[in-house]
C-alpha cells in the first residue's frame, strides 16, 4: 500500500522526480489524451515492472538493461496494437508517442531502481502508484491548458462549461509553448506549496 | 530543393525540442553549462545519422518484406541500443581524445527518445535511405542549436534574480516556453519559400 501510494504523491514521476518530460509535455493539449496516454504507461509500467520483478534471479547484472528494455518493448508493442485496432483516433493523435514510452526514463528507472530489487507484489503496487501518479500529472496539466487554450473542458465526449467560458482563448496554451509555460508554472505553484507547508 | 526542405524543417521548423518535445530529459539534464551542451550535441548528431542509416535497413530490408513490421519498436530499440554500446568501444579504440570528451554522453543516448523518434519518424514518412538519413542529421542538428542556444541562456539564467519557488527546473521550462514562441517564427519562412 505504501509503495502504491508512494508514487502518486511523494515520489510524483512528473513533478517530483522529472522524468518521462517528453510525452508530458506532447500529449496534453487536451484531457482526454493525457488520460489515455496515463492509461497506456499504467499498463506498461505494472506489467514490466511485474515481469521484471519474477525474473530478477536469472538476469546477470552486466546485460540487465538490454533484457529490462526488451520486456518494456514487448508491452509498448501490445499497447501499440491494442490502441491502433479499439481506439484508432486515440492512436493518431498519441502517434509516435505510443512507441516511445519505450524510451520513457520512468520505466526504466522503476525497473532499475524498484522491481530488479523487490519482490513480485512490492514491484507491481509501485507500478500501479507510479503510473497513477503520472496520469494524475497528465491530466492536471492537459486540463489547465484545455481551459485556457480552448475555453471548455471535454470529458468522455461531453463539454463541461456548455457554450465554454466567458474568456478569450489564448491559443498558445495548446501550442508547443504553452506546455513549457503551464508546466514551469505548475512546478513553480508546487514548490511554493511545498514552501509553506514546512 | 527536396533536401533543402527537409534540412530547413528538421533544424528550424519542426525543431525536435521546440515543436515535436522530444529529447527533453536531456535537453533539461545537461544543458547547465555550454560546454557539456556542445559534448552532447556532437554525441547525439553523430549517433542520429547513425542510428538513421541502419535503422533504415532493418525497416525496408528486413521487417518489412518479412511482415513483421509490429516488432519495430522492439528492433529499433534494440539497434540503437548495440549501436551505442559499439560506438563506444570503436571511440574508445580509435580515438581516446575523443572518448574522453563524448564518453559519458554516450550511454545517455540510448533513453534519449530523440534519436528512436527520428527512426520511427523516418518509418513514418516515407523517405528514401538518403532522405531518412539527412533527415537524422537535421533533427540532430535542430536538437543541438536548441541547447546550446538553452545552456547559454542558463548560465546566466544563474546570476539573475529569479523567485525563489521558480528556481531551477520551473524557470528553464518557462524560458524554454519562450524561445519555442520564437521558433514558431520559422514557420512563415517556410510558406514564404515553399507554398507560394
Amino acid at each position: 500500500m505504501k509503495d502504491f501510494y508512494n508514487g502518486i504523491l511523494p515520489e510524483n514521476p512528473v513533478f517530483r522526480l522529472l522524468l518521462g518530460m517528453c510525452p508530458v509535455l506532447a500529449v496534453t493539449t487536451a484531457v482526454a489524451n493525457g488520460f489515455w496516454m496515463g492509461m497506456a504507461v499504467i499498463f506498461v509500467l505494472t506489467c514490466s515492472n511485474v515481469i521484471i520483478s519474477a525474473v530478477r534471479p536469472f538476469i546477470p547484472r552486466q546485460i540487465r538493461i538490454p533484457c529490462f528494455i526488451v520486456v518494456i518493448a514487448t508491452f509498448v508493442t501490445i499497447v501499440d496494437l491494442v490502441m491502433h485496432a479499439f481506439l484508432p483516433g486515440m492512436y493518431e493523435i498519441l502517434g509516435i508517442f505510443i512507441p516511445l514510452i519505450v524510451v520513457n526514463c520512468i520505466i526504466l528507472a522503476r525497473a532499475e531502481a524498484f522491481a530488479s530489487r523487490n519482490p513480485v507484489p512490492r514491484a507491481a503496487a509501485d507500478g500501479l502508484g507510479m503510473g497513477v501518479g503520472f496520469t494524475v500529472a497528465l491530466v492536471v496539466i492537459a486540463a489547465v491548458r484545455e481551459l485556457l487554450g480552448t475555453g471548455n473542458l471535454v470529458v468522455a465526449g461531453r463539454a463541461l462549461f456548455g457554450a465554454g467560458l466567458p474568456i478569450d482563448p489564448a491559443l498558445v496554451m495548446i501550442l508547443p509553448p504553452g506546455a513549457f509555460i503551464t508546466m514551469g508554472i505548475l512546478l513553480g505553484a508546487l514548490n511554493l506549496v511545498g514552501k509553506k507547508k514546512e | 530543393m527536396e533536401f533543402v526542405a527537409i534540412i530547413l524543417g528538421g533544424v528550424l521548423i519542426n525543431n525536435f525540442v521546440f515543436s515535436r518535445f522530444l529529447g527533453i530529459c536531456p535537453f533539461l539534464g545537461v544543458s547547465q553549462k555550454v560546454e557539456t551542451a556542445m559534448g552532447m550535441s556532437m554525441a547525439v548528431i553523430f549517433v542520429m545519422t547513425v542510428a538513421s542509416a541502419i535503422t533504415w535497413p532493418v525497416y525496408h530490408l528486413l521487417l518489412d518484406p518479412l511482415g513483421i513490421e509490429y516488432l519495430r519498436t522492439v528492433a529499433f530499440i534494440l539497434v540503437i541500443a548495440s549501436l551505442v554500446q559499439f560506438v563506444e568501444i570503436v571511440m574508445q579504440k580509435v580515438s581516446p581524445t575523443l572518448y574522453q570528451a563524448l564518453g559519458i554522453y554516450l550511454p545517455l543516448i540510448t533513453t534519449n527518445c530523440a534519436v528512436l523518434g527520428a527512426a520511427i519518424l523516418n518509418v513514418q514518412a516515407e523517405y528514401t535511405f538518403i532522405q531518412a538519413v539527412v533527415n537524422g542529421l537535421a533533427a540532430a542538428v535542430g536538437w543541438a542549436l536548441a541547447i546550446v542556444l538553452f545552456a547559454g541562456i542558463r548560465e546566466r539564467l544563474d546570476l539573475a534574480d529569479v523567485p525563489r519557488p521558480l528556481q531551477g527546473f520551473p524557470i528553464a521550462l518557462i524560458t524554454t516556453g519562450l524561445m519555442s514562441i520564437s521558433f514558431f517564427g520559422f514557420q512563415g519562412l517556410f510558406k514564404q519559400l515553399f507554398v507560394r
